[in-house]
């Protein structure tokens, strides 16, 4: 009896005729299609390919070799540098949420065995906005490269600044960019992977100092907002604008690279540039 | 003698006046220069002006964003929003001090750089982060001043420097309070609340380790006595660089990168 009323519950979850299947929207070609294969995929959209948004934590697992991730100042977490009304319970809010102190996790790893430091900015934490912490995490992963000799490999997203912070937020892209100058000045290599969205400060500062730059496939890439545009000039943009595929064509990245082959791309490179299966700290 | 003026005030002082510009402060503060143009890579921006002259006989490059006087004068500066092209003059000519052992002068004044079509498809991002890294291990002293507004990411691509200084009721800001308040309260309208507690006054900067010296303005703000608020950036940068200048480069450039590295605010 028992089993009878879970197979009808499972019936009903599973393929009841009025039962529908969760589904992914894309954000890109508007799409439909069930988000178990969106989900398969890594996020990609089945139609249009395009690269979806992934958690920091999702980001490191597909990328590095298992379990030799060593996450750098997992604790550090934001004050209230100009008093700004209700920042706190935000954060704190965000941090049970995404299981995340802030927008950004740092640290070292290996990619098939190349030793490297990897960073990864995660959308879900007040659209990887970059105040203190994501300023300061970023600064300590290239001085702690350039100090070890290694190179550092950039996952970049942001919606911009961090606004709660006020100006203290627009000197992490100094802070931030001369860390990145101290790393390169030493000789060490620095490959950035646009994500979607890459926009605003992080855009105007660390994301476009990679010696070389990769993005995923129709994510999203600019210093100003869309709206903000069109609210300037008074007229729509074109779909493509902003897109990776519209900056590649215009010179500012190398190459488009999909997620399925990331991993291997990056191990290449970073062989290709002398990092091989040496420890870590060498 | 500094008067106590709220953000708003001050904001509003900057805007509705005939304050004064890069273009008045030229002759008044130095001499024997010859301004020059182009990024040799695509045009010459009209937002940026870059300048070779004397301070009290030192050849110094000025690089300045430019604010119109007139409706005239604004169109064809862009109404000081540059594109990637002004700030790539702005490196090139920054280079070009660091060759001939000059010290670098940049005004800022600007909403913001430009935000269209055009600057996106050749690189405003890039553009701004090449300007920030490359002027932040610049082999030659970097003076900033923040002549009355600065906004966001296309004031800082000329605000790498060794001091700030900011003019008595200046700004600076990572948007602008419309902007602020459009996006966080969805109300432009709240613009004056917002002002309030971004914290942008010279004061603010100061506080905060951004600026280093707030340059005093006549009574009733800057445009009531240009003679005088010359004479006050005139005697500020006559102070601070020969000052620099005598530092041995390479304690500059670490002095530099630290000035910019302790700037935020976290618990561990
Ligand atoms: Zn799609």
């Amino acid at each position: 009896m028992f089993e009878d009323f879970f197979k009808v519950v499972t019936k009903r979850f599973n393929g009841g005729d009025d039962y529908k299947p969760p589904m992914f929207k894309c954000p890109r070609c508007q799409g439909l299609s069930p988000l178990s294969r969106y989900e398969e995929l890594h996020r990609v959209c089945p139609a249009c390919n395009y690269h979806g948004r992934l958690s920091a934590q999702e980001r490191i697992a597909i990328t590095v070799d298992k379990e030799s991730f060593r996450e750098f100042d997992g604790g550090m977490k934001s004050s209230n540098p100009i008093d700004f009304p209700e920042y706190e319970e935000k954060q704190e809010e965000l941090r049970e949420r995404t299981g995340l102190n802030d927008a950004v996790i740092t640290g070292t790893a290996t990619i098939k065995g190349s030793p490297c430091v990897v960073g990864v900015m995660d959308s879900r934490y007040m659209m990887a906005s970059m105040g203190s912490v994501v300023g300061e995490k970023i600064a300590r992963a290239f001085e702690y490269a350039a100090a070890n000799k290694l190179p550092v490999i950039m996952f970049t997203a942001s919606g911009g600044a961090r606004m709660q912070e006020g100006i203290v937020s627009l000197m992490q892209m100094a802070k931030t960019s001369g860390a990145v100058k101290l790393h390169s000045d030493q000789g060490g290599l620095y490959i950035t992977v646009l994500t979607d969205p890459t926009t605003g400060g992080v855009t105007a500062s660390f994301a476009s100092l990679g010696d070389i730059i990769i993005a995923e496939p129709k994510i999203l890439i600019g210093f100003a907002g869309r709206r903000v545009i069109e609210n300037t000039i008074r007229q729509r943009l074109p779909d493509d604008f902003q897109l990776a595929e519209f900056m590649f064509e215009k010179g500012f990245i190398d190459m488009i690279v999909e997620r399925r082959k990331m991993r291997s791309v990056l191990s290449h490179l970073l062989k290709l540039h002398g990092y091989d299966k040496r420890g870590a700290e060498q | 003698m500094s008067e106590n003026k709220t953000a708003w005030e001050r904001i509003q002082l900057v805007h509705n006046t005939g304050r004064p510009t890069i273009n008045d402060y030229l002759p008044l503060v130095f001499t024997d220069y010859y301004e020059m143009h182009g990024d040799r890579l695509y045009g010459d921006d009209k937002a940026i002006i870059g300048a070779v002259g004397r301070l009290d006989g030192r050849p110094v490059t000025i690089i300045a964003q430019v604010k119109g006087r007139d409706i005239n004068e604004n169109k064809a500066c862009n109404f000081a929003m540059p594109h990637p092209e002004g700030y790539r003059k702005a490196l090139r000519l920054a280079r070009q001090a660091e060759k001939f052992h000059r010290p670098v002068i940049c005004f800022i004044d600007t909403p913001g750089a430009f935000c269209g079509i055009a600057a996106e498809e050749r690189g405003m991002g890039e553009a701004i982060a090449k300007n920030i890294a490359e002027f932040m291990t610049l082999r030659t002293p970097i003076i900033s001043i923040v002549l009355g507004e600065a906004g966001s990411g296309g004031a800082l691509a000329l605000g790498v420097c060794d001091e700030l200084a900011m003019l008595e009721n200046a700004q600076y800001s990572v948007l602008s309070p419309r902007g602020f308040a459009s996006i966080l309260w969805k109300d432009a309208s709240r613009e004056q609340e917002a002002s309030e507690i971004m914290r942008i006054t010279a004061e603010d900067m100061v506080r905060l380790g951004v600026a280093e010296t707030i340059i005093e303005e006549p009574l009733g703000g800057a445009h009531n006595d240009l003679d005088k608020i010359s004479e006050n950036i005139k005697e500020y940068l006559s102070q601070v660089i020969p000052e620099k200048c005598q530092k041995d480069i390479d304690e500059l450039l670490k002095e530099r990168y630290t000035k910019f590295r302790k700037i935020g605010a976290f618990i561990e």
